[in-house]
């Protein structure tokens, strides 16, 4: 399980949330709501360890994530807005890079398969720099169908989705959350799943 | 862990090989700004013979400059920098690795083609094989101490400027040994310590460059 404890972000001179707590058990999914600025990409560094807080701390099986950077890694898929996407490879050799520089061994049937599940597999050949926007998350979020890390990081992962790829987010989210697994998730859209709301800037 | 470091390696290289523009533009500059050197000063053997080691050497270090930007921006730019950092893998051992694919990619045919350009300022054989030798040296001590300032100038604007101002001090005694020696060899005298001081350069800068960069790009994703 991931908990928050008094977690206080400052940007600037701006406080963006103060002592803020919570906590998830596995086979729950978090739903971070909030207007534009109110700190939700912030919280989401936090959480992943990219960015220290201010005060508080996240623990990650009852430890500080910051004691356990490389066993928190292999627990943890962080997804942020840049979907790190290299032009220059193809599309197949960008989902089996990003698994392996992730340290997940994933075989080639089971790439394919992840492109398969995102609809990407009548691509699999071509460069990455021909992919749409939506093309490219829909790459990004391959991942999600490879290695079962517990703990999802979301940041925005919606944006740039059509409807059919919204539905197959969801669906893998639902999978994900009967295995035990835990989401956390940031969108402006109201999910179609049933979630635990966090309101930030307020 | 080797598995992660081996594929980040092979991805780096990779894209280097396949946008090949950035390092052939670089390999260009190399041979041009040498070459304008005789065409300024005059054809005397003599004085390009004198002059021969210093201008390579200072080529070599400004074609370094040049590329050094690329080597963390692309990543921080499409968000494979952030994955780096929360990859399972110790992120000194990641910089390093990154620094070795960068040198492969941009120090190592500089070492290759400075023989060659050793050759249009008359420089006798032991001479050509000090000057090989003094780069092959110094082209990583280039990097890993570029590699410091690329991560600590990563998102800044004007980055390039302030990178140069920060670097070229630092380069200072890289080009002195490295252009030293070969001058020694040159005038009849042993090139061991020039050589011997890159090496020791090398080392220092292998262990402490890759734990400095990787504390400038935790600071730098913050």
């Amino acid at each position: 399980m991931i908990e928050a404890s008094h977690l206080t972000c400052v940007r600037g001179s701006r406080r963006l949330f103060h002592a803020l707590s919570f906590s998830l058990q596995p086979g729950e999914l978090l739903h971070v709501q909030g207007p534009n600025g109110s700190g939700k990409t912030s919280l989401f560094r936090i959480l992943a360890g990219l960015a220290v807080p201010h005060a508080g701390k996240v623990l990650w099986q009852g430890r500080p994530i910051a004691d356990q950077r490389e066993e928190y890694a292999a627990g943890m898929l962080y997804l942020g807005h840049q979907p790190a996407v290299k032009d220059a490879l193809g599309v197949m050799e960008n989902l089996q890079v990003s698994c392996r520089l992730g340290g997940i061994e994933a075989t080639l049937a089971s790439l394919k398969q992840a492109l398969d599940a995102v609809g990407l597999s009548a691509c699999a050949r071509l460069p990455a720099r021909v992919l749409s926007q939506g093309q490219r998350r829909r790459l990004a979020l391959a991942r999600l169908w490879l290695g079962e890390r517990p703990l999802w990081l979301l940041d925005e992962p919606y944006t740039a989705l059509d409807a059919k790829a919204t539905q197959m987010l969801e669906q893998r989210i639902m999978q994900h959350q009967s295995a035990g697994g835990m989401v956390i998730l940031t969108s402006h859209q109201a999910p179609g799943l049933p979630m635990r709301a966090l309101e930030l800037g307020q | 862990m080797p598995d992660i470091l081996r594929w980040l390696l092979w991805r780096d290289v990779q894209l280097v090989l396949r946008q090949h523009a950035d390092v052939l533009s670089m390999l260009f500059f190399f041979v041009i700004t040498t070459s304008l050197f005789p065409l300024a000063v005059g054809a005397d053997p003599k004085m390009l013979h004198t002059i021969g080691p210093g201008v390579v050497w200072v080529a070599a270090l400004l074609s370094t400059m040049l590329s050094l930007g690329r080597l963390f921006h692309a990543d921080y730019q499409d968000g494979s920098l952030e994955q780096l950092l929360l990859s399972p893998v110790p992120l000194t051992m990641a910089v390093a690795v990154k620094i070795f694919a960068y040198w492969l990619t941009t120090g190592l045919p500089l070492v290759f083609l400075a023989p060659v350009l050793g050759m249009m300022f008359g420089m006798a054989d032991q001479e050509l094989w000090v000057m090989t030798w003094s780069l092959l040296l110094g082209t990583p001590v280039l990097n890993l101490i570029g590699a410091v300032g690329a991560a600590l100038t990563l998102g800044v604007r004007g980055g390039s400027v302030l990178l140069a101002v920060l670097i070229l001090p630092l380069y200072v005694p890289v080009l002195i040994f490295g252009a030293g020696s070969v001058v020694a060899v040159a005038g009849g005298q042993s090139a061991q310590g020039g050589i011997s001081l890159l090496a020791a350069l090398l080392v220092l800068t292998v262990v402490f460059a890759p734990v400095a960069v990787a504390a400038c790009l935790r600071i730098a994703l913050e």
